[in-house]
């Protein structure tokens, strides 16, 4: 488990990566989640968030993924 | 079967020759297409479906996806071999079942450059099933696809738990897949400027612009330089000689040429078979359906339509949606019916329900749009912003009602943003063949059958039976002539003949505007309905058709109002 400061997707900065740590969501939720390359241990990387709530986008792997505000609260990151 | 955006739809085509709409997004398929090919001696069916990340689903797309895997005999996996892991999720359901798979391996060239360095031989062994990589887009790996199509087998795999086909595929990934660092490009921080708030939002609005103009641009230069000269110069002395044949009047003249205005023909105003059935499809709305699906085509192909639906998302929260709603509605602008369809992508009935709903009363298509243009435009732009602000405004605010008054709520946002491609020009020339193509052979007969039957009634004069009884609603409430409303009954047939027969009536501007827009919004053309209906349910269906017409009453009556 990787010790670094705690936050979630919408506290990140823009350019800050992390592990992800925890989802806390349905089982609906985090299993759509992990299929799309979002799971405790993955490596993520924050590109860029909308303003008014809007959705952040994240680098995983080789893919950018754009998660709704909501959602993204929920998902707990371990800074590096 | 495969992931979203994996090239699902171009390998089918290269398979079957059959071309499918493929675009740079992940939700362009939504349903499923037939075609076959021929595998040795005989001819199999294969079947292109819907792209999903796992084998349970989340949409109806998806859902479509699993019930047509149910039916196959043999699965054709893509994978993505950019994203091996990722992908690997849904190839380890897909051997867990009984049916046999094979896998392509596309977007093979994309690896290299991208550093990713995969051990095609261990793999085999290990997923033991055959794997072929692939290029869709150049078609190579193909004919090896086809040749190992018999060998795909069903290997004794275990079912396994969510967790543990995490750990297999870590451990599969471990194995094959070496990557070399490599720092982010300028090239993709200059793409990541488009999901920036600040920098996205100019750079939408930049895009918006310009395809408007250029959409403007083409359409109004086929129709000035290419359709006019060639109906007035051509066609028109033709059609004059006909008249003359016919003597000048009759039934048959009323029908084939129309009304002789002024000692000519009036390809818009004429309205026969003849005269305005050909120049209004022809010259008026085709050279929009091209330009308009030429532009469209582009951005979806580079794929930016995802960054867009990204920055619209908290706006299309307020209607009750999330920002991929973006995709159906701007499809919408070429057409209803596959706007319809494409509401699959959405995960609730309650978006659905509100997108198509939104899409059919306030997003008109492109051949709506190009007689809006044509016969709204010469009396003054400002009179075209008047329509398409009033459109909008009752986008706005239905959407806001209809996410208050709508029960349940709105699922968020969770979409893959495709990397930016540049699109190859003969995929985007086959794609907007495809639509001119599908516009010719579906709108015309339509087109046709409309004037015939408008031409009859009128001789008949039921026309005038209904106008009158219609009287007060349309020339109370909306300030126009009591004829107008024959167009709103056509409308049902197609709505750019519908607002073609406004242009005899000689309306002043504002009652164009009014005609216009009531007619946008009053009720779907027959083709729309028929997928309404399909997709929403008949009770669905009819709170929609209420909300529709209470709606284009309302705005229509308040819009006169103010007009007058």
């Amino acid at each position: 488990m990787p010790d670094g400061k705690l936050t979630t997707l919408t506290l990140m900065q823009a350019g800050q990566s992390g592990t992800v740590v925890q989802i806390r969501g349905g089982y609906r939720a985090v299993s759509r989640l992990s299929a799309m390359g979002i799971r405790p241990g993955k490596r993520i990387t924050k590109v860029s968030a909308m303003f008014m709530r809007g959705p952040v986008t994240v680098q995983v792997d080789r893919a950018q993924l754009a998660i709704g505000y909501g959602v993204a609260n929920r998902i707990i990151v371990a800074l590096d | 079967m495969g992931n979203p955006n994996v090239g699902k739809s171009v390998i089918f085509s290269r398979l079957t020759g059959v071309h499918v709409i493929a675009s740079n997004y992940p939700g362009t398929t939504v349903s499923y297409t037939r075609g076959f090919m021929k595998l040795g001696k005989q001819m199999a069916e294969v079947i292109d479906v819907p792209g999903t990340y796992t084998l349970e689903p989340t949409s109806e797309a998806e859902e479509i996806a699993l019930h047509m895997l149910n039916s196959g005999d043999l699965v054709i996996n893509v994978v993505n071999a950019t994203n091996l892991e990722r992908n690997l999720y849904l190839t380890l359901q897909l051997l867990e079942r009984d049916t046999p798979v094979i896998i392509a391996l596309n977007m093979w060239d994309d690896t290299k450059h991208r550093g990713i360095h995969i051990d095609l031989d261990q793999l085999r062994k290990l997923l033991a099933v055959p794997t072929i990589p692939t290029v869709a887009l150049t078609g190579q790996g193909i004919k090896e696809l086809v040749e190992n199509i018999p060998q795909a087998t069903s290997p004794e795999t275990p079912e396994r738990s969510h967790d543990e086909r995490w750990t297999a595929i870590g451990k599969i990934v471990q194995q094959v897949q070496f990557i070399t660092h490599r720092h982010h490009t300028r090239f993709e921080r200059l793409t990541d400027a488009s999901v920036k708030p600040l920098t996205g939002s100019i750079m939408a609005i930049a895009v918006l612009a310009i395809s408007f103009v250029v959409i403007r641009f083409i359409g109004e230069g086929l129709i000035g330089y290419v359709c006019d000269p060639l109906f007035n110069t051509l066609w028109a002395p033709v059609l004059l000689r006909i008249s003359n044949f016919l003597g000048g009047s009759g039934f048959l003249h009323h029908i084939l040429i129309g009304s002789i205005i002024n000692g000519e023909i009036n390809f818009v105003q004429s309205f026969g078979l003849l005269s305005s059935g050909l120049y209004v499809p022809f010259a008026m709305v085709l050279p929009y359906i091209i330009s308009f699906y030429l532009v469209l085509g582009l951005l979806e192909d580079t794929g930016y339509l995802p960054r867009l639906a990204v920055l619209m998302d908290s706006a299309m929260h307020r209607l009750g949606l999330h920002g991929y709603a973006i995709i159906p509605t701007l499809l919408g602008l070429g057409c209803n019916v596959p706007a319809v369809l494409a509401t699959r992508i959405l995960e609730s009935k309650r978006e659905q329900f509100i997108a198509a709903t939104l899409i059919s009363i306030a997003v008109p298509c492109a051949a709506l749009q190009a007689m809006i243009f044509g016969l709204v435009g010469p009396h003054g732009w400002q009179y075209v912003a008047m329509v398409y602000g009033t459109l909008f405004l009752v986008w706005l605010i239905l959407g806001t009602i209809l996410n208050h008054a709508v029960k349940g709520f709105s699922p968020e946002l969770l979409i893959e943003i495709p990397p930016y491609r540049l699109p190859p020009w003969g995929t985007v020339l086959q794609k907007l063949w495809m639509r001119t193509h599908s516009f010719l052979a579906e709108a015309i007969p339509i087109f046709l059958g409309a004037i015939l039957v408008i031409n009859i009634l009128y001789t008949l004069g039921v026309f005038s039976a209904i106008a009158n009884s219609t009287a007060p609603v349309v020339t109370g409430l909306l300030g126009l002539p009591k004829e107008a409303v024959t167009a709103l009954v056509i409308g049902f047939l197609r709505k750019d003949v519908a607002l073609g027969m406004l242009a005899p009536l000689a309306l002043t501007a504002e009652q164009l505007v009014v005609g216009s827009v009531v007619l946008a919004m009053f009720f779907p053309c027959i083709a729309t309905f028929v997928v309404l209906l399909r997709q929403l349910g008949v009770v669905n269906m009819l709170k929609s058709a209420a909300i529709m017409v209470s709606a284009s009453v309302i705005t229509g009556g308040i819009l006169n109002l103010i007009l007058h």
